[in-house]
């Protein structure tokens, strides 16, 4: 019984994280309706940047913390200038190979610049125990755990209160209308991508201070496309509970049937919810978008 | 197109194949590998090419069938099958792997359906790897027997260079005969508008299946390939990497063309050799303290680079560039 509490608020606290990738990811397809496949990269250099700052540079961590976030907003500029905006209007392909790339990119830098070494991240989250009864919860996750659940409910408040939030859904939704009340569509991607690098800096530096800052953050890109499905396209609350669900389901998957098949079932587990789900219920949780049928 | 462009045109494919024919007496050992590794990826490219050139659904599973066509092969005839047995077993169960993940197509499509072969691409390279006491695992590997050819045992660089030259030809004119053909049409029909293509009697769902079918039989023949070239299987070969690699191919080439299957395939493969060649000579120049990594993922920055100036810039690829230039030629013409 203790070990499935543990294994279940560690699934939360992974599951969090995945949400909020996910989320970032719903951001930008409720924006422009592109599909980022460079969450997991951008994570893993962000991570990387975090670990360099605070190492290399010795800067006191809320430095480094504001160092990494004016990266993220600086480069999260660049890329929608230079590398999405002529992708605007162009087919399905060529989106997703512009953003594969784009993570291609990010993850030879990293190999580049910091030889793909593993390093331990600096801790700022409480590193202590939690007791109840029997049971012992790692103060790590809860704070992670609260911090996505801040952020989640920013988001929602950004979206549905604020008047940025409601341009970037006029432009989701009508593009041409939303030009001609005077919105700019240029200026809601560019906060689109830049909302999402600094939601992908976020989870790189937690999830790097859960565990470490390695290559393997990349793979998490992936496998939130199995929370993004499961959730719903276009739904920030889906992404945020299909977070969690993942990630619980991820490690419970890893505790009962790793015996079975001699591991790695960590790896795919989400992958296989995730075709499931498409052949279920394709637009998801929460989702709205009805999906054309063949 | 006029007959002086058509007679250029044969002229120019008759003098590549003659020139392929007689490479080994000029070329190296390192460049005869590089040649068979791109014949082997035409065959894998030009599956590709039939799924998202000619119809339109993006798939990034064909290096997971390059591989599942590969063990078939290499544990059948580990087992004692003779080879061409194995061989078209291992097609032909990629060929039913391939419409097993074609079958959401009736459900779902675009995204979505790109969404499934990435799943595929996760989970059958995990089945390579953990299946242990089928497939040797991802530390020892699957050893592949060498296989005889009238007599002749296949083990020189020489003789398997010859069966790939051999069987990438035979696969360029099939998929080119695909193109022409009335399936190839149908493909294309359903790629522009697949709602106009359902009303004029086009069996969208049936034809989606055919792509995907076709996709995994030159999958399964690359995979046959791929097993008689390198001895020994390992699943690092058959990475998510690898299918976007095809992918980039095509959109370099050209999609949806043959010539541009082949020409994206050779120019990014030959590309990376580059790279990798001249790796030491860049990192010299930069300021910075680089350890031997760098070739490694100097490949990756150009890679991507070259990628996204090709999107930005030229979409449709090498072939439409070449297209355009020669037209502009006729237009000189006369």
């Amino acid at each position: 019984m203790v070990d499935f509490i543990d294994m279940l608020t560690g699934g939360i606290a992974i599951g969090a994280i995945y949400g909020l990738v996910g989320m970032g990811f719903v951001l930008i397809i409720k924006a422009s309706k592109i599909l980022n496949f460079s969450q997991g990269a951008m994570m893993m250099l962000m991570a990387y940047v975090f670990w360099s700052l605070c190492v290399q540079v010795g800067l006191p961590i809320w430095l480094a913390f504001a160092g990494t976030f004016c990266i993220a907003i600086a480069l999260g500029m660049l890329v929608e200038k230079l590398l999405l905006r002529p992708m605007v209007g162009q087919p399905l392909l060529a989106v997703i190979m512009m953003t594969i790339s784009l993570s291609i990119f990010f993850d030879g830098a990293v190999c580049l610049f910091w030889q793909t070494q593993t390093y331990s991240a600096p801790n700022f989250l409480p590193g202590d125990i939690i007791r109840i009864g029997k049971l012992s919860i790692l103060q790590e996750y809860v704070a992670s755990f609260i911090i996505v659940v801040i952020l989640a409910f920013a988001f929602s408040i950004f979206f549905l209160r604020t008047k940025l939030g409601l341009s970037m859904r006029c432009v989701a939704e009508d593009e041409q209308a939303s030009q001609a009340l005077g919105i700019r569509p240029t200026t809601v991607y560019m906060v689109a991508w830049v909302i999402s690098f600094i939601v992908a800096t976020v989870a790189g530096i937690l999830f790097a201070s859960m565990q470490s800052v390695s290559y393997t953050i990349n793979n998490l890109g992936l496998k939130v496309f199995a929370v993004v499905l499961l959730g719903g396209l276009d739904s920030l609350i889906g992404a945020a509970v299909a977070g969690i669900v993942v990630g619980v389901l991820e490690n419970m998957s890893a505790w009962y049937i790793d015996p079975m098949v001699g591991g790695g079932m960590k790896e795919i587990a989400p992958y296989i919810i995730m075709i499931i789900v498409l052949m279920i219920k394709p637009s998801g949780l929460f989702g709205s978008k009805a999906i054309e049928r063949v | 197109m006029t007959n002086y462009m058509r007679n250029i045109k044969v002229s120019l494919i008759v003098g590549l194949l003659v020139a392929l024919l007689l490479m080994p007496a000029i070329a190296s050992g390192h460049i005869m590998n590089l040649l068979i590794l791109i014949l082997i990826t035409i065959v894998a490219v030009h599956g590709v090419n039939i799924v998202l050139g000619f119809c339109g659904e993006i798939t990034v599973a064909q290096a997971a069938f390059v591989g599942v066509s590969a063990y078939c092969f290499a544990i059948l005839s580990e087992a004692g099958c003779p080879w061409i047995v194995s061989m078209i077993v291992g097609v032909a169960v990629t060929c039913s792997i391939g419409l097993l993940f074609g079958l959401p197509a009736l459900r779902v499509k675009g995204f979505y359906l790109l969404m499934v072969t990435l799943g595929a691409q996760f989970i059958l390279p995990w089945v390579f790897s953990h299946w242990k006491s089928v497939t040797g695992g991802l530390v020892w590997g699957q050893p592949v027997p060498e296989i005889t050819i009238l007599g002749q045992t296949i083990n020189s660089d020489l003789e398997k260079y010859y069966v790939a030259l051999v069987v990438c030809s035979i696969m360029t004119v099939i998929v080119w005969n695909i193109k022409r053909s009335r399936v190839g049409r149908a493909l294309t029909a359903i790629r522009d508008n697949d709602l106009a293509a359902e009303a004029m009697g086009i069996n969208v769902f049936k034809y989606k299946l055919i792509a995907f079918f076709l996709c995994a039989l030159f999958a399964g023949v690359a995979g046959f390939l791929w097993a008689i070239y390198t001895e020994h299987l390992f699943p690092d070969h058959f990475y998510l990497m690898d299918s976007v690699w095809y992918i980039a191919m095509l959109i370099v080439g050209g999609m949806g063309t043959i010539s541009g299957a082949i020409l994206g395939t050779a120019f990014l493969l030959v590309l990376s050799e580059l790279t990798v060649i001249y790796a030491p000579v860049f990192t010299n120049l930069l300021p910075f303290e680089f350890s031997a990594a760098s070739g490694v993922s100097l490949g990756s920055l150009m890679f991507s680079v070259i990628i996204m100036l090709f999107l930005i810039f030229e979409p449709r690829g090498i072939t439409h560039a070449v297209t355009f230039i020669s037209q502009k030629l006729e237009g000189y013409q006369s």
